[in-house]
């Protein structure tokens, strides 16, 4: 039937997600140049954006844990210090200094991989950051993995299927489970499968490598609960971003033209929302950072955000600088994606 | 954001709207919780902090009828008393959070220019902290005391409610009745407070039940990290974090008080679902 053809044809590229080159002539050719350019001017306006943020963000972070006017030389040295070692740690540590001086050197000593040593133990807060890093982006890697296709198949078929039981099960589900506190969540999965069922062990987190089971076994539960913690937002998010896309006037002339449903959102809507849907998964994403402090506790895993807390505990205030320092940058890092994404997917920024 | 402003703008039908079987569940639900957070103490079965029973985590009985916990006293009687802790940190905290937003958001529309620049981009600066980051961040710098959790809380949720404030505000500011009130010389705190404000009542609602949900999370998390509300005090957040060793043996101590925060926020949340005027402040975190 080649009219329906056409009629696509005409409904996809008037989208502008499927660009179709073969019907560009010259002149949109060169539009086409021009909007490129254009586009890269908003990408890296937006990229300046977060690092002005981010700027901001330090200095926030610097002025809330140097808040106490407490003297730092003094609770590290004891009370049985002499006046004179104190005055002279403090010297060392510009504790003399302004304190704008002090968030030069602290926010250089950042930037230059050097953020200074834990007030607790001595010890250096890059080493001490080093591992439990990777350990946590182990951990939102697996976590993305299952949690992304699961979410998106459940998003996508809800809007598909919209107003019907399952819809509104699926909203209701969500709806409730985005306000179920992360902990719940981890003990009850600890309750059904490590004392209940005895699949799993409790606890006790080990990270064992030998086999892909092992392997498994040790990251079960904490895996399952982040993924759990996510999916509800990000399931109504990749549905509300579709649903939108499904109000389009070419949705309704290909509904008008008989396209079956199915059909009508994988074919017609779906290419032209993966750009509101990237910007869904990635914000999503960004909820990762609440969840993985509680779930990091929880099971005991050797990560930044475990790391992070107890030194809120021990009030080592350098240690939770950086780690605070770190999550808030990989914060704004998602959100920059999930922007570009939706820059990038509209395609009135690109043919101006 | 237009959509937003549209349905603001929309007049709310004046009959009492009929809610779903699920929304008067909820609704019930969370005036339970509030009852609770007023006279748990009084209905409780044993005084809060004396031991009762010999049995650490002990399973459902009639006596103890929802266990006992890590020390052996009454889990009923804990939870019950945990009700005020949790729900009164968070709702004072909700209650600075929502003004100071819609104030702050309803100021920044009706000034516009370089005041409201400067104001947006504060609160961007604070919506760019994951809460749970920038609460450690503050409790390491000041300790864990309840003011500090109220005006932490407070602080983190405020954007949110602004920016949803602002964006509405600023619809309504451009209609006829302000400019009429503006014409005839009303001074702009009085323009904002009597001619906006009484027309974004319902968005405003249904952003203080959203942030409710938010705080009563956040606290309860800090609670359950250890950061929060300090022993001999225990919000329901604390109690998970005191019975967590019962967990191995499949106490009923540790689940039942992360259950009861379920329950509450989960009623909060679908009671808003369940409302006409919904979902338009569940745009913006």
């Amino acid at each position: 039937m080649p009219p329906l053809d056409s009629w696509e044809t005409t409904s996809r590229s008037m989208s502008g997600s499927i660009v179709n080159e073969s019907t560009g002539g010259a002149s949109p050719g060169r539009r086409r140049a021009a909007g490129d350019l254009f586009l890269l001017g908003m990408v890296l306006r937006r990229i300046g954006i977060s690092l002005l943020l981010l700027l901001a963000v330090s200095i926030v972070v610097f002025i809330g844990t140097e808040l106490l006017p407490g003297d730092v030389a003094q609770m590290i040295l004891g009370q049985s210090a002499t006046p004179d070692t104190v005055a002279a740690l403090r010297e060392t540590m510009h504790l003399n200094e302004p304190g704008w001086l002090r968030y030069l050197h602290w926010l250089f000593g950042l930037l230059s991989g050097n953020p200074g040593t834990s007030l607790v133990n001595g010890m250096s807060i890059s080493g001490l950051i080093g591992s439990r890093l990777s350990n946590s982006l182990l951990l939102a890697l697996l976590t993305t993995i299952v949690v992304v296709p699961l979410a998106l198949t459940v998003g996508i078929t809800a809007a598909v299927w919209r107003g019907s039981a399952y819809d509104r099960a699926v909203n209701v589900l969500t709806v409730a489970a985005v306000s179920v506190p992360e902990f719940l969540f981890a003990t009850a999965a600890v309750l059904i499968f490590a004392v209940r069922l005895h699949w799993l062990p409790a606890l006790s987190y080990a990270a064992n490598t030998d086999s892909l089971q092992a392997l498994f076994r040790s990251f079960a539960l904490p895996v399952g609960t982040l993924s759990i913690a996510i999916f509800p937002q990000m399931a109504r998010m990749t549905r509300a971003a579709l649903i939108n896309t499904l109000g389009s006037s070419y949705i309704e002339m290909a509904l008008l033209k008989g396209v079956r449903p199915v059909r009508l959102v994988l074919r017609h809507a779906l290419p032209n929302a993966i750009g509101p849907i990237a910007n869904a998964v990635a914000l999503s994403l960004s909820f990762l950072l609440g969840g993985i402090v509680i779930v990091e506790t929880v099971f005991n895993y050797p990560g930044l955000a475990k790391l992070m807390v107890d030194a809120v505990s021990t009030r080592d205030v350098p240690l939770v600088q950086a780690c605070a320092m770190i999550f808030c940058a990989g914060y704004l890092l998602l959100v920059l994606i999930a922007d570009i994404a939706s820059i990038l997917s509209n395609p009135r920024l690109r043919y101006r | 954001m237009s959509g937003v402003v549209e349905t603001a703008l929309e007049i709310t039908p004046r009959r009492r709207a009929r809610m779903s079987l699920l929304g008067r569940i909820a609704a019930a639900v969370v005036v339970l919780c509030l009852a609770l957070a007023v006279c748990g103490p009084w209905i409780a079965p044993y005084p809060t902090g004396s031991i009762v029973s010999q049995t650490v985590f002990g399973p459902m009985t009639w006596a103890h009828p929802l266990g006992t916990d890590y020390l052996g006293r009454d889990m009923l009687s804990r939870v019950l008393s945990g009700a005020r802790y949790t729900i009164g940190v968070a709702l004072p905290a909700t209650l600075i959070a929502s003004s100071a937003g819609t104030l702050l958001g309803m100021l920044a529309a009706s000034w516009g220019g370089a005041a409201d620049q400067v104001l947006s981009r504060a609160m961007d600066t604070l919506i760019s902290f994951p809460s749970l980051i920038f609460s450690l961040v503050v409790i390491a710098g000041l300790g864990s005391s309840v003011p500090v959790l109220i005006v932490t809380a407070a602080v983190i949720y405020t954007p949110g409610c602004f920016r949803i404030v602002r964006s509405v505000a600023v619809g309504i500011n451009t209609t006829d009745f302000v400019t009429a009130a503006r014409a005839r010389g009303e001074r702009n705190l009085t323009v904002v407070l009597e001619e906006i404000l009484p027309n974004m009542v319902a968005p405003i609602l249904t952003d203080f039940g959203l942030r409710f949900v938010f705080i009563v999370l956040l606290l309860s998390s800090l609670s359950f990290l250890g950061l929060g509300i300090q022993p001999p005090y225990s919000d329901w957040g604390g109690l998970v974090r005191e019975n967590l060793d019962g967990l191995a043996q499949g106490a009923p101590a540790v689940i039942l008080p992360a259950i009861a925060i379920a329950a509450l926020t989960v009623s909060v949340n679908l009671l808003i679902d369940s409302l006409p005027n919904r979902g338009m402040a569940r745009r913006a975190g």
